[in-house]
């Protein structure tokens, strides 16, 4: 086993057993913090894959923006912080059943794939992947219709939001 | 990768931690010297020669200050906020460069700890943690004004990164890179703030608000909310917050020196490298020189016209210097006239005389009786 193995377990585990902790802690304050904690182990792991800008974006937007949502939303919704319900309802096996079937479909396509028990290359030096990142975004060979229409789509959204909080006098 | 290099990364980590803390306690010293003498009064000048053994005597004051941990607070929580305020703080400094490099012992040294090819959105993600120690500083303090202090602060903060982060975009496309080592070096010929003033007056004003200084100081607002989210700290756990504020006044100061005033660069840098560090520094206290300025001139501004002024003027303000840096860069380059990149300070000045003159009308048609 070498040490970059070693690493990803270790992240890996660390990812797993937060996001196992999301889900089984009865205080929700508790429950959004392990959310960010899982959220870090996931950019710690793009970062192992030499994905140095995904992984500071994953840090920006979720952690950054929509963890702290969560937080907002349970800091204003709810009066007592000690607050605890149940944590499943009756349809937990259900749930149970399609991650599993999910995960082990994944696994069986993947599996098949010839980059699936790689280690990620060192890139060679001069490699700016983001500025080849930034061009594909914007080349009508790649990703520029993509892109424009999820623009587009935040657009909408966001003057959405904006409709709905007008206050009209 | 041999155990030297590891050993020179953890001794320039340490130097830099070291270098962060002693800054902080200067700068308080600093600051209430500086603030004396704009109000016209002495300061703190007991302790040592004109009391600059102050910090020190503050330090150990605050060191055996009795800690108290109020019964109804949610203690976990409680004590992670202040570290997870201070952390962040720590951490943005990295990726700042401080010079070039330098010999010793035959080993090349460079001055900075990490090269990181997309510095500047690491800068934004810190800061963006930062935000976590605030709220949750009030919220598990379980007291009101605390909670409000760290909702407002919340807010605030969030709001000021979009533009923020639109002066990043500025700077990113004058230094054509992400990369705060390619950004210095791209500034040999000119700094960057003569080419696009506005915006590091854009970005200077944002991280104000993006450390809750004066006159943006709302969280602390102290005759609305007593102390705001430190309300129910005491002792090193405060220090924790007001060492976080003063060193994030520091590194802000670093990188607006970095990506707007020539960073390290300056006279002889490239014979003595060593100059580097101290054309940084010169800068940096200059810089912060004018945030205490501001502290001192300032009175603090209302909520609700913090919060319109950040959405309503500064971040379209920062949108159109964006949209004007990229257009005059693009004319310059395919017309191949120079004439277009002079354009760029030029028409960011009209935008900013626009912005002001918006603030006009709305203060003025706000002072006859309308809200």
């Amino acid at each position: 086993m070498t040490g970059a193995q070693i690493i990803f377990i270790v992240v890996a585990l660390y990812t797993l057993g937060s996001a196992l902790m999301v889900v089984t802690t009865r205080n929700l304050i508790h429950a959004a913090l392990w959310l960010v904690s899982t959220l870090f182990g996931v950019a710690v792991t793009y970062a192992l894959m030499n994905a140095n800008f995904i992984a500071v974006v994953q840090v920006v937007v979720y952690i950054g923006a929509i963890a702290i949502l969560f937080i907002f939303a349970v800091m204003l919704t709810r009066k007592d912080m000690r607050d605890s319900g149940p944590q499943m309802n009756k349809n937990w096996w259900l749930g149970a059943l399609v991650a599993v079937l999910v995960f082990a479909g994944l696994a069986f396509m993947l599996s098949g794939w010839s980059g699936f028990s790689k280690v990620a290359a060192d890139l060679p030096s001069g490699f700016d992947s983001v500025s080849l990142l930034g061009e594909a975004l914007v080349s009508p060979q790649a990703y520029v219709l993509p892109f424009e229409v999820a623009s587009v789509l935040l657009l909408a959204a966001l003057v959405g939001a904006v409709y709905v909080a007008f206050n009209r006098k | 990768m041999d155990w030297t290099m590891w050993v020179e990364w953890i001794v320039k980590g340490f130097v830099l931690c070291l270098i962060l803390l002693t800054g902080f306690a200067y700068l308080t010293w600093y600051e209430r010297r500086a603030l004396a003498r704009i109000q016209v009064r002495v300061g703190p000048n007991r302790a040592g020669y004109q009391g600059l053994l102050q910090p020190i005597a503050d330090a150990v004051k605050l060191i055996f200050k009795e800690e108290l941990t109020p019964g109804h607070v949610y203690k976990v929580v409680f004590i992670l906020a202040p570290v997870l305020t201070v952390v962040p703080s720590l951490v943005l400094a990295a990726v700042v460069p401080l010079g070039t490099s330098f010999n010793l012992f035959g080993r090349e040294i460079t001055l900075y700890v990490a090269d990181v090819n997309v510095g500047i959105l690491y800068l934004t993600s810190i800061a963006s943690i930062a935000v976590y120690g605030i709220v949750l500083a009030g919220w598990s303090s379980n007291n009101k004004y605390a909670m409000l202090g760290g909702i407002r602060s919340s807010a605030q903060m969030i709001s000021y990164e979009l533009t923020l982060g639109l002066s990043f975009v500025t700077a990113i496309i004058l230094g054509n890179s992400m990369n705060m080592i390619d950004i210095v070096n791209e500034q040999r010929g000119l700094w960057f703030v003569v080419i696009q003033p506005v915006g590091a007056l854009i970005f200077w004003i944002a991280t104000l608000a993006e450390v809750n200084r004066a006159p943006f100081d709302m969280p602390e607002a102290e005759q609305e909310l007593t102390a705001g989210y430190h309300a129910e700290y005491s002792g090193m756990k405060f220090a924790l917050f007001f060492m976080a504020e003063y060193q994030k006044m520091i590194v802000i100061s670093m990188i607006l020196a970095t990506l707007f005033f020539g960073g390290y660069l300056g006279p002889f840098v490239d014979q003595v490298p060593l100059l580097g560090p101290v054309y940084l520094f010169a800068k940096v206290i200059i810089l912060l020189f004018g945030m205490i300025w501001v502290r001192a001139t300032w009175p603090r501004i209302r909520y609700d016209r913090l919060m319109s002024f950040g959405w309503k003027i500064l971040l379209p303000l920062s949108l159109a210097i964006a949209f004007i840096t990229a257009t005059g860069i693009l004319l310059a380059d395919v017309l191949n006239n120079q004439l277009f990149f002079w354009s760029i300070p030029v028409v960011s000045i009209i935008a900013l005389l626009v912005a002001v003159a918006f603030i006009y009308r709305d203060l003025r048609r706000k002072s006859h009786g309308r809200i």
